[in-house]
């Protein structure tokens, strides 16, 4: 160090830095990065569990984990993934740190909440470890009774409870964003100039409040009748299974939502500003959120078509399931109608992006496979099935949070990490992702179930396949926790606007103030304001 | 800088208000977002306490004569009290927010208080109900006994799961009851301490919102569960 004194910029980083400075912020973008903490410990939880899953499978024979061990792992990978990465990884991390910011607000509108938010998270995440240290869970992450509350040995309460707390942090978060985004608006910000992550996240937000109660007092139940044994869902005592169904799915569907739409609302981001132009149509863009939030809550059912629902019930589901593929397609027409004569920009968020619509698109049209009824009897409970969400939970929202924590890192810790490892990065996942599941659609259209140990002989080559694929993919995850670590210490200043973008979040300074922006923005017009002639710094 | 971000004032408002957030433009903007975030919570309390009824409805189309036995069983008169109890304790509490309003802060303090004790009476009556129940073996779980003529109904298991379920929602709904006497001392004790005013009484709306809806609740649990066939048509 030079004995000149260099001023440094007060930013929400750097104003405290004591652990309960930390520990009991209120600020909105100190809250984000708590959850990127546990998030992140999560997703590399859940991803051993998936490459134990996929050592297993690599030969036919149960020769690494006994089929119990290999029940307990899937279902850990899956309660993992699902309730502690899939469901917070965009709003909680990305929402929590940028929503405020894009809508020119000092915070979100109930600050000790969204603290609160994360402690409840925190806990059911313990609760979860706990019963992984005890042992684990076999019922598979969607608890299916009775298995769940009379067969299973294993330790179905305290995940259960664990899950049942992690859901009043979504119910409370979604609450919360919902506040913010309807009363916290700087002036000027009307509903229609909200860069469109904003709709995204409030149409995530309703499906959290409106969804998640169902599923915790499903669990409810499901701990009362695993504890007391009431019979609600033992069919020899009069109860019904499929009624846990029926209620675990009207949350568990629209959960699939949850978990899509903001890396959607990410994506909207990402392609205006890396084609220079603003998000083609706009209002359809917002809308087809909105449209897919509700449509999200009348499809449940389609998870039921073999569980003995009458046939006329599953028609109507089957038709509704169809209908919910137009507002996602018409997200992802004007998303290509906005890379039309744009000025493309290669940079790593637009890798991930690219990854997206291309993942996105397979996962989503194996869905209309699967949304018609014939065909999802021949499918169901195979590696298809498997194949089909994984397009959608792992190539379509963990691509979309990728280009989204590309995106917005300059701006979350004023560092730039490393543009080519990034672009690598991106590739990796997205060979490595082909790999792995491409081959499991064959594998699911040929018969293999999912959720055995074993397998027949024949299926081994395309096995391997998807575990080399798997080994790929999981270089493509270190490589960003690596450069992103490095970059704290190493990268570039940013500087405020990196990609030069449009939107609040860019008129300020990079890592932000600890309140934002010095004086509350006015707002003149619409989020998106790109021009293809502009000069472009690499 | 895009052109449009021009600078807004926050200091010329001078003297904030002692209730003011930092992170809120003005107490309008202030009331509104709590107002806007108590309706969302209750929302959610629809959903949450929805899940229940739907089970209720399904097995109550399911087993008829099971959900007439076990209404049969459940104390009317203690049900009524409570109802009459709780519709009381909305009226204290909409008399509490009125006085808020308009600034009658010791009028705010007796309302409050009374709104308590009627919800105190409410939940000793429920656990005089629930011990009468588990001295008759009507709790659900491995000593649960129906008899009709001193010996096992056949309709047993059914009737379980209809106290399973009245347990669930009449416990759910208690557990409200407590959260909302807890609420109630704070809000008393803040009244007492003079920090409403008509300019600002928030947390005694609210509270309010949060009361009538467990009252709300309790007016559509009791009939689901106490009137299912008191006039003899099943059984």
């Amino acid at each position: 160090m030079e004995t000149m004194v260099v001023e440094k910029p007060v930013t929400y980083i750097n104003h405290a830095h004591t652990v309960s400075s930390w520990l009991l912020t209120k600020d909105h973008k100190r809250i984000g990065i708590l959850y990127l903490i546990v998030v992140s410990t999560a997703f590399a939880l859940g991803g051993i569990f998936a490459t134990l899953i996929r050592m297993e499978l690599t030969t036919p024979a149960g020769d690494l984990l006994s089929a119990d061990v290999y029940n307990r792992m899937f279902t850990m990978h899956g309660v993992t993934m699902v309730f502690f990465v899939l469901v917070p990884a965009v709003p909680a991390v990305l929402g929590n740190f940028v929503m405020p910011l894009m809508i020119g607000a000092r915070d979100v509108a109930f600050p000790r909440l969204n603290l609160l938010s994360w402690y409840v998270f925190t806990v059911g995440f313990l609760f979860t470890i706990a019963s992984m240290v005890l042992g684990g869970v076999d019922t598979g992450w969607t608890f299916y009774t009775p298995y769940s509350s009379q067969g299973s040995e294993s330790n179905v309460l305290i995940t259960g409870i664990g899950v049942f707390i992690t859901g009043f942090s979504s119910i409370l978060t979604g609450l919360n964003f919902m506040v913010t985004i309807h009363r916290m608006r700087a002036p000027g910000m009307t509903w229609f100039r909200l860069p469109l992550f904003i709709w995204a996240l409030y149409s995530t937000s309703l499906v959290m409040v409106l969804g998640t109660p169902v599923i915790a007092i499903t669990l409810l139940m499901l701990v009362l009748e695993r504890g007391l044994h009431l019979g609600i869902f033992d069919p020899r005592l009069g109860g019904d299974p499929v009624l846990f169904q029926h209620l675990f799915w009207f949350y568990s569907h629209p959960a699939v939502y949850i978990m899509i739409l903001p890396p959607m609302g990410v994506i909207s981001e990402v392609i205006a500003c890396f084609s220079r132009k603003n998000v083609f149509g706009y209002s359809f863009v917002a809308f087809s959120s909105l449209a897919i939030a509700v449509f999200g809550f009348l499809v449940w059912a389609h998870h039921l078509f073999v569980a003995g629902i009458s046939p006329y019930s599953a028609l109507i589901f089957s038709f509704l399931s169809f209908a919910v593929a137009i507002p996602s397609a018409v997200k992802t027409f004007n998303w290509t109608a906005t890379l039309y004569k744009g000025a493309i920009w290669w940079k790593t968020p637009m890798m991930f992006v690219f990854g997206f619509l291309g993942l996105f698109l397979v996962g989503g049209l194996t869905g209309v496979f699967l949304a018609s009824l014939g065909l999802d009897i021949h499918l169901t409970d195979t590696y298809f099935v498997v194949a089909h969400f994984h397009y959608i939970m792992v190539g379509g929202a963990i691509m979309g949070y990728f280009a989204g924590l590309h995106y917005w890192w300059p701006k979350m810790t004023g560092r730039m990490y490393n543009d080519t490892l990034g672009k690598l990065a991106a590739l990796l996942i997205f060979v490595g992702f082909n790999l792995t599941f491409g081959p499991q659609f064959i594998l699911g259209y040929l018969g293999m179930p999912r959720r055995y140990h074993v397998y027949p002989p024949e299926f081994q080559v395309l096995n391997v396949l998807s575990s080399a694929g798997a080994s790929i993919l999981a270089v493509g995850y270190v490589l960003p926790a690596l450069y992103f670590l490095y970059s704290l210490k190493f990268g570039a200043p940013a500087g405020a606007n990196p990609w030069k973008a449009t939107g609040l979040e860019w008129t300020t300074q990079s890592p932000p103030l600890p309140e934002n922006f010095l004086t509350t923005p006015i707002v003149t017009e619409g989020a998106y304001h790109y021009s293809k002639r502009e000069i472009k710094v690499a | 800088m895009p052109d449009g971000t021009i600078a807004a004032h926050d200091e010329h408002h001078g003297r904030h208000h002692p209730a003011l957030q930092h992170h809120f433009q003005d107490l309008d903007q202030q009331h509104e977002a709590s107002t806007l975030g108590m309706w969302l919570f209750l929302v959610t309390e629809v959903m949450f306490f929805g899940g229940l009824i739907l089970a209720y409805t399904l097995y109550r189309i399911w087993y008829p004569v099971a959900w007439a036995l076990g209404s049969e069983e459940l104390n009317i008169y203690m049900g009524g009290f409570n109802t009459i109890v709780l519709i009381g304790s909305s009226l204290t509490m909409a008399l509490a927010v009125r006085s808020a309003q308009t600034g009658a802060q010791r009028a705010t303090v007796g309302w409050l208080v009374l709104t308590i004790a009627l919800g105190l009476t409410f939940l000793v009556v429920k656990f005089f109900e629930y011990k009468e129940k588990f001295e008759t073996g009507h709790v659900p779980g491995p000593n649960f006994h129906f008899l009709r003529g001193g010996v096992e109904s056949p309709e047993s298991p059914h009737v379980q799961i209809f106290f399973s379920l009245y347990f669930a929602l009449t416990g759910v709904h208690a557990l409200h009851m407590i959260i909302g006497v807890g609420l109630m001392s704070v809000i008393a004790t803040m009244a007492y301490r003079k920090r409403f005013s008509p300019e600002w009484y928030t947390p005694v709306e609210l509270g309010g919102l949060y009361w009538h809806f467990v009252d709300i609740v309790w007016i559509f649990l009791f009939p689901l569960l106490y009137l299912v066939d008191r006039s003899h048509h099943i059984v």
